[in-house]
């Protein structure tokens, strides 16, 4: 993590709120490697899956980029959103956590790695209405477009981006309350 | 799913839009103003003699104290609500209203003889205090609330208290001027202790509203 990657995604993250998909795209597989080097590194203990965290962390950067202010270096809202992520993960198995805010210094990025386990995301998923479970599926899993979307269900855009755009803060709300789909 | 085929999804809905936080809070706070305003003009209303209360120091230092709280307390909730901003600086100018408070209440404790210093403390309308400093306040607090919902607060708890103080201070500039009770002895007292009721149902709001 250097002063170089923090202009960099500022740059990309800056891009990407005026609209530019392609820099959102580089901007968060920058973000999920970084922040997979760093829920690697916090979580130790079994019982918590750290692309699990990786997963929340990138939903609830992606609903809450609002609340970046565009002249703020965007790596310390970013680590302040994972933390938060990786904290609230462990509270809810009923373990406390402390966090340094200057290990974060030390976070090296990492790739992505396949598991066996079945993530939280696709529960979360299967609590969705049909219509947005099979959008988002769509638009992720099978890698469609919007347009391609919208013809495979005979919809139009506009609606295959209120229910992509919906299903999604569903998601990421429902992880913000702790439920897994395992109540 | 793979962490991948998220982005692929997040990608896809980039041009969703939301107003930026700092702006909202601005909306909102006006929000709460207007509400603030509308429950004191239909309940209570400022006092008779409000135009002649104005030249008095007593009755303006109220004013000051509740201002300077609001203003503090919606620079360090606007901080709060946002992952990774430094708050220190806003936590400091916490203390402004209370040292405010206390100074005030020094130099009153020298001015009035000390025989009626219980009578200043008590005042004529504490319980109407205690009661309409937090029902001017429950609406603004309601949305201060919304808001951090709205945001990110990695502290929900100690942004829910911020957001009672916020409200509590903007209920008690509205309360103020129908209060006849101008001593800093009551308003250290009551106003303390209305806005402070505020401030802990708010982070009661924070433990279990504010998720995200």
């Amino acid at each position: 993590m250097s002063g170089k990657d923090e202009a960099e995604l500022s740059r990309l993250m800056r891009a990407a709120i005026a609209g530019d998909e392609r820099a959102y795209a580089d901007f968060l597989h920058r973000i999920a490697a970084l922040v997979r080097g760093f829920a690697r590194r916090k979580i130790v203990q079994g019982g918590v899956d750290p692309e699990d965290v990786v997963q929340e962390t990138l939903l609830a950067i992606h609903v809450k980029r609002h609340t970046w202010r565009q002249d703020a270096p965007v790596l310390p809202w970013i680590y302040a959103i994972a933390r938060f992520k990786v904290i609230d993960a462990f509270r809810r198995r009923g373990r406390r956590i402390e966090i340094d805010v200057d290990d974060i210094a030390e976070t090296f990025a990492e790739p992505e790695t396949e598991t066996v386990s079945e993530r939280d995301i696709n529960r979360a998923l299967d609590s969705l209405s049909p219509a947005q479970r099979s959008v988002v599926s769509a638009v992720s899993v099978e890698g469609r477009s919007i347009g391609e979307t919208a013809a495979k269900f005979g919809i139009s855009e506009t609606a295959v981006r209120v229910s992509l755009h919906r299903g999604l803060a569903a998601i990421a709300k429902r992880f913000g309350q702790g439920r897994f789909g395992r109540e | 799913m793979r962490t991948d085929d998220l982005i692929k999804a997040l990608d896809a809905d980039a041009s969703s839009k939301a107003i930026p936080l700092l702006s909202a809070w601005w909306l909102a706070a006006g929000a709460g103003a207007v509400i603030a305003a509308v429950v004191f003009l239909l309940t209570i209303g400022p006092r008779p003699d409000f135009m002649a209360a104005a030249h008095t120091m007593r009755f303006l230092s109220k004013f000051v104290f509740t201002i300077v709280l609001a203003v503090s307390a919606f620079a360090l909730i606007r901080a709060l609500s946002t992952p990774g901003a430094s708050t220190g600086r806003a936590m400091a100018w916490m203390a402004a209203a209370p040292v405010l408070v206390a100074v005030a209440v020094l130099l009153e404790l020298f001015m009035v003889p000390e025989a009626l210093w219980g009578t200043r403390m008590v005042g004529s309308n504490m319980m109407l205090c205690m009661g309409f400093i937090p029902l001017i306040g429950i609406g603004p607090l309601a949305i201060f609330l919304w808001m951090l919902r709205y945001g990110a607060p990695t502290r929900p708890v100690l942004a829910g208290a911020v957001a009672g103080l916020l409200a509590g201070g903007l209920a008690a500039t509205f309360y103020a001027a129908h209060c006849f009770d101008d001593s800093p002895l009551f308003v250290a007292t009551w106003y303390t202790t209305a806005i402070a009721a505020l401030a802990l149902l708010g982070a009661l709001g924070g433990r279990f509203f504010i998720r995200w």
